[in-house]
Parts: C-alpha cells; sequence; structure tokens
C-alpha cells in the first residue's frame, strides 16, 4: 500500500492504495466518483481524461501513486456554482453527445485544448481531440460544440452560446 | 439548461429541441451499469481460450482458488451448466443447425475468447489475479476460418455432431413467389441476348466489430424479492424473458435495468454467457455478482457484424434496363448462433432490389459456422450489405454501359408517382422522392463541376486523383409487422408498449418499451407527447428501461423506437384524451361530441368554456365527481403493432482524393440527402445522420477484424483496431427531405441507420472511381492505403498483359469488364 | 483492466533511483511517464515486480541550452518539448516529431526518455534521435557514460541501457538555421507510424549542402538512411534530384510486414515519403 494525498474537484483525500491501482480506479471506486468512464485498456478512448495539475490527462494511464500532490479536476468539478462551464453548455447546445459515455472525456479534453488555443479552427479542434473516439456523433457536432464554446469563452463576450442551426431543416 | 425560455405547449414536432438527457451527461451524473455497486458486491472474471479451435483435456483451478480474495472458481461442471444453451431466437429455416451455445465451454473451444471457467474474488484485480492462475490443458484442434473452405467437401466441422458447417439456406425467389419473374430465365436470356449485359461481381463485407463506447456490464443483486438485473443492454425486455427460458427463473421473479447504456448500434442484443453466468452465481452465493469487460475482452467476446461473401450477378438491357437481379450469398456466424445472427443476412434479403424496378430476383444466402467470435446484427443488420452490394455493381454496370452512374440509377429506380409500390421482393413501399432527394444531393455537391475537376485531373495525370462515389439507398425500418417476423419465423413479435400516466399535479408520465442507449428517446418522445396533449415540454418525463418500471417492451434496434415506439405513444395519447373528453364534457356540463380538444384545452364548441387537461388530470385523481360508470383514471396503456415497414431514403454523393503514390484516401467532401418521413427533432435526425455515416465510412476506409491462421484475433486492442478519431474525418454537408410514412400517424420513417447504410458504397465507389481509369475495378474493404495501392500497381501491370481478361475483378474471377475496353464484350 | 500486483518506489535522486534498481534486480522496471508501460501493464503483457518512478527527480526535468547542444532531461514532456523556444530554433526536427506523437493528453505524460528507452520500433523519436546524431546521457551502477545514438538502440525494444541503467539526458547537436520536417505516414490520427520519415537538410544557394535522415519502423530499430543522405548532398533541392536520392532509401532496412503494410509497401512508402520529407525540410 502507499499513501496518496490529492485534491480532486476542490477537495483534498488522503488514501492508502496498492500502488498498481489506476487514476480512474481510485477516482471511481474511492471517491465515488463515477462520472469519469472506462472506455478501453489502451489509452486510446479518451474516455477517463481528467486535468492533472491543469494538464488533460487519460486517467487509465496515469498510476493513483503518480499522482501524489496532485490536483485533480473530473467532469463533475468542472461546473462553478452551479453555473455549467461553457464547454458543458455548448456540448448540450449543439447535440455534442448521444449515449455520453465519450462525453466526460471529450469535455475535459476540449476545456484543455481551448486554454491552449482559444480561437482553434476546425481542423486544429479535429487534432486536439484526436485522442478521445466518439462511436455515435461523427464529431461533427463535438468540433461545432468546441468552437461554439470558444466564442462564448472569448474575453469580454456576452452573447449565449449559439443556439443550435441544424443544418437539417424539418421539411 | 435549455435554449428556449418559454415553456411551449405546441408545435413540438419539428423544433430542434435541445436534449432532456444531456445535463446528467456533460456534468458526470450518469448511471452506466459499472457505476453500480451493491454493498456486498463480488466480481467476476472469465477465463477465455486462446486458441480457436481446441479440446479441453482438463481444467485445474486449485491455484486459483488458494489467491488472495478469492471466494470460488468454476468450471461449467462445478456449476452444473453443461446443458444450458444461450438462445437464438430466429431459426431461419425449419431444418437450421444449431449447436448448444455453452454458457462456458466444457468439452470443446470454438473460438479464441470463449470463456472456459469463471473466478469469483472481492475485487475486479483480485478476480482478475486468480483468472490468470486457472491452468487449463488444450489440444489444439484444426481452425476452420475460411467460409468456402468451411463448406468443402471433408472441412474441419465446428461442431462434428452437426455433420455440416452450413447452419441454414434461405431462399427467396421472386419466380417462385409470385412477386417477379425467375431470374434463371432473365440470366438465360441476357446471356443469348446481343442487346443485353450481364455484369458478374464478387464482393467481400468484412467483419466488423461493433466498438460502442461504454464496455458490456452486468451487476445481479439477488437480494431481495425480485433478482435485480442492471445490463448494459439494448434489450433490458428480451433479456428478462430470456433468462427465464434459459435458467428458469420465474420471470415474475427478474427485475432487469438497463440504465444509461453507452452505446449500442446492435452489439448489445444478445443475450450473453457473463449474463447468465452472474445470474447464476448470485444465485448460488447470495451476493450481489458483477462482471465488466475490458475493452480487449469485449473486442474478442462480444459478437461481430457484417461478414459475407456476396455473388451478384445483374443483367440488363443495353438501353440501361435492368432485368434481372441475382444473389448468392455466404454469411459467417462464427462459432454458434447469436439471438438474432442467423436472421441478420436475411434482412437483407428485401433490399438488395433497393430503389429500382427489377423484374426477376432471388436470394440465397447460405449461414456457415467457422471458429471466430459469433456475428450478429450490427448497425443497419443486413441492409447495409445489401445496399452495398446494390449500389457498387450499379457503378459497374453503368461502367459496362458506358452511362453516367446517376443516369442510370435514375432510369431504373422507383418514380415518386409509382408509390405505393410493390417490389420484387414482395414489400410495398408507400413514399418516397428519389429524384427530390436526388436532385437536392448533385446541386449541394456540385456535381457537374466536380466531374469537370475529376476530368482535368486525370488528363494532367495528377498524382491525386478524383472520385465521385454514389449511393442511394432505401431500408425497412421500424421493425416490425408481429405477421410478418412471423412467416420468417422470428421468435418475437414487432409491436412496442406504452403507458401515459396523468399525475395529480398536471405532470405527465410517459412509459415507453423501447429501450434508449443514446438515441435522445427522452427529448423526442416528450416532443411528441406535449404535442399530443399539449402539454409543456418541460411536464413530460420519459421513463424506460427497468421492466419494473417499463413492464412491456421489445427495446431498442432497427430504427423502430419512433416508428414502432413513438405511435404506441401516440395510441396511448389518444386513450388519455378520450378519457379525459368524457370527465370534461361531465365537468362543462355539455354533450361529449360539443367537446373540443386543442392545445391542451377541453372546450365546448361555440363557446368559451374549456378546462384545462391539467384540471381534468386532479378532477380524475379527486373522483369527488366523475360521470357515471367512470373509473377515476385518465391513464392509457398502448401496444402498437405496425402494419408494414418503413422506408427511409436518401442520395449520398462524396468526394474522395486518392493520393495515387502512397494510396492514400482523402473523404473531401460528403453530402447526403435524406428523407426520413417526418421529423421530430431536426437536430436529433442530423446527430443520427452524422453518427451512422461516420460509421459507414468506417466500414469503408478504416475498420476490420483480422483473424491469424491460427484464429487469432490480431487487433483486439484500439490501437491496432482502428476507429477513426475526430481527426480522420471531415464535416459533413446533411440535408433531409420528406415525403411523411403513410404507414403511421406521424408519417415517420426512422433515422437510426440510414447514415451507415448509404455511406460505405459511396465512399467505396468513389475510391474506385477514382482510379478506374487506371485499370482498377474493385478494391477490397476497408480501402485502406495498402489494398489502394496494391490495386493501382495490379492494374499497372494487368494494363500490360496482353489478354487481362481473367485478372480484372480482384476476388471475383467471374469477370465481365475488361478495363482495357470498358465498352467491349461481355463474359 | 487492472495491472498484476507490483512494488512502487519514487525516489528523489537518480542515484537513489539506481540503488532502486539494483535492489529490484530483473523485475524491476522504470516508469517515466508511463505512456507506453501502463497499457502494457494494463494488458498484463508485461508483469514488473517493482516500478521505479522517475516522476519525483527534478533534475531530469527540463531543457538546456549548453552552447553547442541543447540537452534535453530524460523526463521532460513530450508538450514541454513542443513548447521549448532552443528546440524550436536548434532543433526544429525534435519538435516537428514530437508534435505528432500520440494525441495532446499523452503527450502531457509522455517522456522523450521514456519513449527513448522503449525503443519502439514505430516510435517516433528514435529515427529523430539517431537522424540528428543525439548522444544519451546514462547513469547506472558502474557510474555516468554518454553513448552515442548510433549505439543506443540495438534491437526491437532494446536499448545500450543495462540492468539498472538510467537514461538522464539527450544531447542534440544545434541544427540552427536547418530546415526540417517529419512525414509521418498512419492509418489513423492517433495510430501509431506504419512508416516515417524524419528529415533535416542544410540548403546553400539551392544546393543542399548537408543532409539528416532517420527512419521509423523501417527495421527493429530506428534507422539512418545515411546512402540518401549521401545521395543529396551536392544536390539541388528539386523534386527531380530529391526523389532520385530517395531511391536509396530501402539500404539497409529490414521492414516488418503486417497486416496494415507489408514489406516491400513499407520500402515503397518510404521512397516517396523520403522524397516528401526532405522536399518539405527544403523548404
Amino acid at each position: 500500500m502507499a499513501q496518496v494525498r490529492v485534491t480532486v474537484d476542490g477537495v483534498e483525500y488522503v488514501d492508502d492504495v496498492e500502488p498498481r491501482m489506476l487514476l480512474v480506479y481510485y477516482l471511481r471506486e474511492r471517491l465515488g466518483k463515477t462520472g469519469t468512464v472506462i472506455g478501453c485498456d489502451t489509452s486510446n478512448c479518451g474516455a477517463c481524461t481528467v486535468h492533472l495539475n491543469g494538464q488533460s490527462v487519460k486517467s487509465c494511464s496515469v498510476l493513483a501513486v503518480q499522482a501524489d500532490g496532485a490536483e485533480i479536476t473530473t467532469i463533475e468539478g468542472l461546473a462553478r456554482d452551479g453555473e455549467l462551464h461553457p464547454v458543458q453548455k455548448a456540448f448540450n447546445e449543439c447535440h455534442a453527445l448521444q449515449c455520453g459515455y465519450c462525453t466526460p472525456g471529450m469535455i475535459m479534453q476540449a476545456v484543455d485544448l481551448l486554454a491552449d488555443n482559444p480561437d482553434p479552427d476546425e481542423q486544429a479542434v479535429r487534432e486536439g481531440l484526436e485522442g478521445n473516439l466518439c462511436r455515435c456523433t461523427g464529431y461533427q457536432n463535438i468540433v461545432r460544440a468546441v468552437q461554439s464554446a470558444a466564442r462564448a469563452m472569448k474575453p469580454g463576450a456576452t452573447a449565449p452560446v449559439d443556439t443550435p442551426t441544424p443544418v437539417a431543416g424539418g421539411q | 439548461m435549455t435554449t428556449t425560455a418559454e415553456p411551449t405547449t405546441h408545435g413540438e414536432i419539428g423544433r430542434p429541441r435541445v436534449r432532456k438527457e444531456d445535463e446528467r451527461l456533460i456534468t458526470g451524473r450518469s448511471r452506466y451499469t459499472d457505476s453500480i455497486t451493491p454493498a456486498g458486491t463480488l466480481y467476476i472474471s472469465v477465463v477465455r481460450s486462446t486458441f480457436a479451435h481446441a479440446r479441453i483435456n482438463g481444467i485445474d483451478t486449485s491455484a486459483a482458488k488458494q489467491a488472495p480474495g478469492v471466494v470460488g472458481v468454476y468450471t461449467a461442471a462445478d456449476l452444473g451448466v453443461e446443458s444450458i444453451g444461450l438462445p437464438c431466437a430466429w431459426p431461419i429455416t425449419p431444418d437450421q443447425k444449431a449447436p448448444q451455445r455453452p454458457l462456458l465451454a466444457s468439452s470443446t473451444v470454438h473460438f479464441a475468447g470463449e470463456g472456459v471457467a469463471v473466478v469469483v474474488a472481492r475485487s475486479a484485480g483480485e478476480a482478475r489475479d486468480a483468472a490468470d492462475l486457472v491452468d487449463v490443458d488444450y489440444e489444439p484442434l484444426e481452425p476452420v476460418l475460411d467460409m468456402e473452405a468451411a463448406l468443402a467437401e471433408g472441412a474441419t466441422l465446428v461442431h462434428p455432431d452437426l455433420g455440416t458447417n452450413a447452419s441454414a439456406t434461405w431462399v427467396f425467389d421472386s419466380g417462385e413467389a409470385g412477386t417477379g419473374g425467375s431470374v434463371a430465365d432473365a440470366i438465360a436470356a441476357a446471356e443469348s441476348d446481343p442487346d443485353s449485359v450481364v455484369v458478374r461481381r464478387r464482393f467481400r463485407q468484412q467483419r466488423l466489430i461493433p466498438a460502442f463506447m461504454e464496455p458490456r456490464s452486468v451487476v445481479v443483486d439477488p437480494t431481495g424479492e425480485q433478482i435485480t438485473f442492471y445490463s448494459a443492454t439494448q434489450i433490458p425486455h428480451i433479456l428478462r424473458t430470456m433468462t427465464s427460458v434459459v435458467l428458469g427463473v420465474p420471470e415474475s421473479k427478474l427485475r432487469v435495468i438497463a440504465p444509461d447504456v453507452g452505446g449500442g448500434f446492435g452489439g448489445k442484443i444478445g443475450v450473453i454467457p457473463e449474463e447468465m453466468l452472474c445470474v447464476v452465481l448470485a444465485q448460488k452465493l447470495g451476493k450481489p455478482i458483477k462482471w465488466t469487460e475490458t475493452r480487449s475482452e469485449s473486442m474478442l467476446a462480444a459478437h461481430h457484424g457484417r461478414d459475407q461473401i456476396q455473388d451478384i450477378t445483374i443483367t440488363a438491357k443495353k438501353d440501361g434496363t435492368i432485368t434481372g437481379l441475382d444473389v448468392k450469398l455466404l454469411a459467417d456466424m462464427g462459432a454458434y448462433l447469436g439471438l438474432v445472427g442467423p436472421g441478420v443476412p436475411i434482412l437483407g434479403a428485401f433490399m438488395f432490389n433497393a430503389i429500382y424496378k427489377i423484374p426477376a430476383y432471388r436470394f440465397a444466402c447460405t449461414n456457415v459456422f467457422t471458429t471466430k467470435t459469433l456475428t450478429d446484427a450490427y448497425r443497419g443488420a443486413g441492409r447495409p450489405e445489401a445496399t452495398f452490394a446494390i449500389e457498387r455493381i450499379m457503378d459497374e454496370l453503368a461502367v459496362e454501359l458506358g452511362r453516367d452512374p446517376l443516369e442510370l440509377r435514375e432510369q431504373n429506380w422507383i418514380k415518386h408517382d409509382e408509390f405505393p409500390y410493390t417490389t420484387v421482393a414482395g414489400l410495398t413501399y408507400d413514399s418516397g422522392n428519389y429524384e427530390q432527394a436526388t436532385q437536392q444531393a448533385m446541386e449541394l455537391f456540385d456535381y457537374a463541376g466536380l466531374r469537370r475537376e475529376q476530368e482535368e485531373r486525370r488528363r494532367s495525370g495528377d498524382p491525386v486523383q478524383l472520385g465521385i462515389g454514389i449511393s442511394t439507398f432505401t431500408e425497412m425500418c421500424g421493425l416490425a409487422p408481429s405477421r410478418v417476423l412471423g412467416s420468417l419465423s422470428y421468435g418475437a413479435g414487432g409491436w412496442e408498449a406504452a403507458s401515459i400516466r396523468m399525475l395529480a399535479t398536471g405532470k405527465v408520465e410517459v412509459i415507453t418499451g423501447a429501450s434508449p442507449h443514446g438515441q435522445g428517446h427522452e427529448t423526442a418522445f416528450s416532443q411528441i407527447v406535449a404535442d399530443q396533449l399539449g402539454v409543456p415540454f418541460e411536464d413530460v418525463e420519459i421513463l424506460h428501461g427497468d421492466t419494473q418500471i417499463a413492464p412491456k417492451g421489445l427495446d431498442t434496434y432497427g430504427s423502430r423506437s419512433l416508428a414502432v415506439g413513438g405511435i404506441a405513444i401516440v395510441n396511448a395519447a389518444q386513450k388519455v384524451i378520450a378519457k379525459a373528453k368524457k370527465l370534461a364534457a361531465h365537468m362543462l356540463e355539455a354533450d361529449e361530441n360539443d367537446i373540443e380538444f386543442s392545445n391542451g384545452t377541453f372546450s365546448v364548441r361555440g363557446t368559451d368554456k374549456g378546462k384545462s387537461i391539467q384540471e381534468i388530470a386532479f378532477a380524475a385523481f379527486m373522483a369527488h365527481d366523475l360521470p357515471e360508470g367512470m373509473e377515476p383514471s385518465l391513464d392509457a396503456d398502448a401496444v402498437y403493432d405496425p402494419e408494414n415497414f418503413s422506408f427511409p431514403h436518401g442520395t449520398h454523393l462524396a468526394a474522395i482524393e486518392v493520393d495515387t503514390e502512397t494510396g492514400r484516401v482523402r473523404l473531401r467532401k460528403y453530402v447526403c440527402v435524406d428523407d426520413v418521413g417526418n421529423v421530430i427533432n431536426p437536430l436529433i435526425v442530423e446527430g443520427q445522420v452524422h453518427g451512422g455515416l461516420a460509421q459507414g465510412i468506417a466500414q469503408a476506409l478504416f475498420e476490420e477484424a483480422n483473424y491469424d491462421e491460427q484464429g487469432t484475433l490480431v487487433n483486439a486492442t484500439f490501437v491496432d483496431y482502428t476507429l477513426p478519431s475526430p481527426a480522420d474525418l471531415p464535416s459533413f454537408d446533411t440535408r433531409v427531405v420528406s415525403t411523411p410514412a403513410t404507414s403511421n400517424p406521424l408519417g415517420v420513417k426512422g433515422v437510426g441507420e440510414a447514415g451507415t447504410i448509404a455511406s460505405t458504397p459511396a465512399i467505396v465507389n468513389g475510391v474506385i472511381d477514382a482510379v478506374r481509369h487506371l485499370g482498377v475495378t474493385d478494391i477490397e474493404m476497408p480501402c485502406t492505403p495498402q489494398r489502394v495501392w496494391r490495386a493501382i500497381q495490379e492494374a499497372k501491370g494487368r494494363s500490360t498483359q496482353e489478354t487481362p481478361v481473367d485478372t480484372h475483378s480482384p476476388g471475383a474471377g467471374l469477370g465481365s469488364i475488361d478495363p482495357n475496353n470498358p465498352q467491349g464484350e461481355v463474359q | 483492466m487492472i495491472p498484476a500486483k507490483f512494488d512502487y518506489v519514487k525516489p528523489s535522486s537518480v542515484e537513489e533511483a539506481v540503488q532502486a534498481l539494483q535492489q529490484g534486480g530483473d523485475d524491476a522496471k522504470i516508469i517515466a511517464g508511463g505512456q507506453s508501460l501502463l497499457p502494457v501493464l494494463r494488458l498484463r503483457l508485461a508483469a514488473p515486480s517493482l516500478l521505479v518512478d522517475l516522476g519525483g527527480i527534478a533534475e531530469l526535468r527540463g531543457i538546456r541550452d549548453e552552447g553547442d547542444r541543447v540537452v534535453v532531461g530524460a523526463m521532460t514532456t513530450y508538450y514541454d518539448i513542443i513548447r521549448d523556444e532552443a528546440v524550436q530554433q536548434h532543433v526544429a526536427l525534435l519538435g516537428q516529431a514530437t508534435e505528432t506523437v500520440a494525441d495532446s493528453q499523452v503527450r502531457h505524460r509522455g517522456t522523450l526518455g521514456g519513449s527513448l528507452a522503449h525503443a519502439d520500433p514505430a516510435g517516433d523519436l528514435g529515427a529523430v534521435a539517431l537522424a540528428l546524431d543525439a548522444e544519451m546521457d546514462i547513469v547506472g551502477p558502474s557510474g555516468r557514460r554518454t553513448v552515442p545514438a548510433s549505439e543506443f538502440f540495438v534491437d526491437y525494444f532494446t536499448t545500450a541501457l543495462g540492468e539498472g541503467d538510467i537514461l538522464t539526458a539527450i544531447r542534440f547537436p544545434k541544427y540552427t538555421g536547418w530546415g526540417s520536417h517529419y512525414e509521418k505516414f498512419n492509418r489513423t490520427a492517433q495510430a501509431w507510424s506504419m512508416v516515417a520519415i524524419a528529415a533535416a537538410v542544410r540548403v546553400e544557394g539551392g544546393t543542399i549542402a548537408e543532409a539528416r535522415v532517420g527512419l521509423t519502423n523501417m527495421g527493429a530499430t530506428p534507422i539512418r538512411a545515411r546512402g540518401v543522405e549521401e545521395a543529396l548532398v551536392g544536390q539541388p533541392a528539386t523534386a527531380e534530384a530529391v526523389r532520385a536520392a530517395a531511391e536509396r532509401v530501402t539500404e539497409g532496412t529490414a521492414a516488418p510486414s503486417d497486416a496494415d503494410a507489408a514489406a516491400d509497401y513499407r520500402e515503397h512508402l518510404a521512397k516517396v515519403l523520403t522524397g516528401r520529407a526532405v522536399l518539405a525540410a527544403a523548404g
């Protein structure tokens, strides 16, 4: 057993864990942070993405012990004071999720991407999300959501996130 | 949270409502099965065969039993489940050969990944540690991997007791069915007619892995009066019934819950060994039992999709009129028959003729056993395979005849004024307008402009060549009229159930037997109910996926939720309104015939007197003053059995760039115009189309489950099984047009599978179109850079040969088109 | 999936780490960023008894400009390498290749030292280290030594690192003013390289004065395409000349065959991609 001391979504925890415990299992099983999910064994799908000391990581490819002393933000800690993060809002408004399983990772990676590049073009969004797989959406609305969130997050932006303007009309 | 500030009580249908279900999913308040862990839960790990085919000489569990945290280690014999078989609900022929599909293999393993023992431990890690200590003595047997070899005389048999590797052969012949002429006659006539052509091709539908993002997971809690059974499944209701059939647990003692389910695409239609093992072990140990698969376990053991060899013959007059279509399929079932696996190719039987008027048609499919993972439904199930074959061969026929491929299609398709149209396969298409969808698609795509660019690139010998890929499609959706399923010997009906509960406070609970796993039922169904009852969208709660809450249903697959489940909801709403009308008349002291219902208000015709549906619901709850004989409830149930399938259609166009130096394919532009009938929620429709396109494109370009010579799946992780990432796909230009379905009151058709069905042939046709002038006539899927490059190399080599007729269609050998002389003689 | 059990130590100095590795013996394994190791452990393709985490050793992190060299600490993450000014200015090829590695999340954790020590022939950075004549600083039970990249890569997943050895830093000569390009060919964006070409050239008045070319996944180790380099020097930076030189790229290679690419296709790709890489590098 090894001791880890971490701050997750603003709360400090101290726990003894087996060295082999992956960070994602620690979050899910010890802390009950089941919002972060597991989609693969090989760090391809990105569903488990969280922020570790302000950078996105795949929590299935980090040992809990490696995170000792770290500050972690999960999808459950993204909204502040009851207010959804602009990326969360944009995912809803642009219909950027269907089954929702990839969504926590997609959102966490999108937030990281926008921190590095506040005004990404379509290609930059696609490349910034290349480590996140989605089987439902075909990614198009995810890209749209990230760009929409980028506009909403611009300093001084007052306009709400884009209302959906689906290409598919009723007729 | 929604973008619409004001609650709305009418005009909901057709609005791009953002989804109700999103808020929990974007904040991590999701509830997928693996997130459910009742107190005292024990975890299982399944010991899986590393061999495709082997005799089990012994299983030594002694070391595993000693491992830390282990509660028990069991073989099939230890559990007494050797004689239990998992269900196949679709005997496609009376003589279908169906082996027992065990919970754990006892004497022989039939595919790599099949379970042979199960470990129960206090943690998932300990269960897996102990599973590694189970020592199985295998005696390897010859794997059976190739369908044609499997059917040959003297082949190794997957199940020797069946005496054959052929499970069943299913035939439809329009001549015999009386729905058209004889194909044999049509081919004979074409062969002897200098004004006709015969084009034969062999196509391969590679094996695919559904790869839903949420790995399958099961939790069975035996504490309490009912066994509570959580599963990441598309089919909680069917699972409950089948669990009773398989294990003898009374259906009334089982409560099956499909909580949030992370995608299915057909891959979660099934009654799987691990589900049954969890039930058996929960009963045996009296503790909750949990199983969550790893991704590689999922790739190995969850059912795969597609995997067909298609031999297609089409005959036509030289003026382009199609005269006959013959389809011979081999479909790889894998080692066992899945729940509906044998029927998957049969669903395609009705779709090979597609949107075309074909006077003679024959379909024959033989289902074959191999020592591979079993196959079953995967998005589109039978219909993508059919659409691929017909749309590929339409392009080949166009080349043969020297015609524009779109023009040739138009010549043969059913015109908009010919609906309803009964096809050569015996289905009646109720509505559609192929001209309209195609016209719009061509305009959006700039078909003429891209053809000019293609010509220019060909002329200049540009290393990057441009191809234009075309596919039209129709599909049978809304599975299914029960009488049709009966005629196909399917083991269930095709109805769907709904209930509506009018709560005292005016809120509405709607119960559906459909079971969503990402489709947005909660939103779309709320829109329907809000319109029907004239209540605010926000006041409608959709309940589903729990057999104790939604006791009746047939679940979600085959684009049936809206076209069948949605209509059940409409019918239940109509019953609520009929009851409310009686009470309204009583309250308003008017004759029931004078009561009108509109926008949630019952009013007396010609007066301003009225009562809202909420007031009436409250009055029914109070029950102080009801009409004579009326029971105090507005609630209603409905079960809807469709009269007919619905038939969405569309035209898809793809501009494909092929780097002829590397074989790399780039999808530059994709346009599709789909007719899915009336649209409840355009946002959801668009999302379904996008996702479907991505999956169909992935079949064309990226995905294939590869087995080596020993029968081992070599790409059993996401490292090797290359799902497209956001950086591998472009944005699509998707539109809808609508000719309402006439077979249901909402005029809806279904959209879940459309994108997947049409995009695969559009992409492959485009890739081939880009390099056809170099002599390429076919490229197997997925069109990987290597395959495309090789096809070009082979074509180059061929074009220097003097008599290339034998080699010009890779994989076919049946030949028809000489790439050097496309207008030439047909064999 | 959950890895098999192991013990774990997180030393705070290189010396402690060497000691821990020695005590751990054969079954001890270093974990750097863990982005290759953890998937391997999760699939239970390896089961070390001890993991020695280098994440607590501050001196292994960071990039220093040492006059004629840029020295990258072995535990420097891809993310930091891509954004480093000295790298961008003097070893641009390293930054360009690093940007193509895996995906953003992996680049936040993965390290240059970890990648080189793992020595996956499909990994992108070995070819860069080799092409650019990098040197590896190694600390082990017998002290410190420096091994040139040309001697570092021994075989599949095998390097000159012995038991108890730790790669501490990678020294890159400066290629200030050179043009460079990393041309990667893979099935999907996040897939490993099917073939990739690391190219750096110094062009003088339209003529290639010097050239460095490294190959990814064309053999059991990264490979230096010396034949191409020779053929390029003195040639004009034109498509025709570069393509002709690229024909020599398969010299000394032993391209693997797999489902995505048989050896002959890899060889063909190497030629095409070498031409493209060098032309892009030459600007």
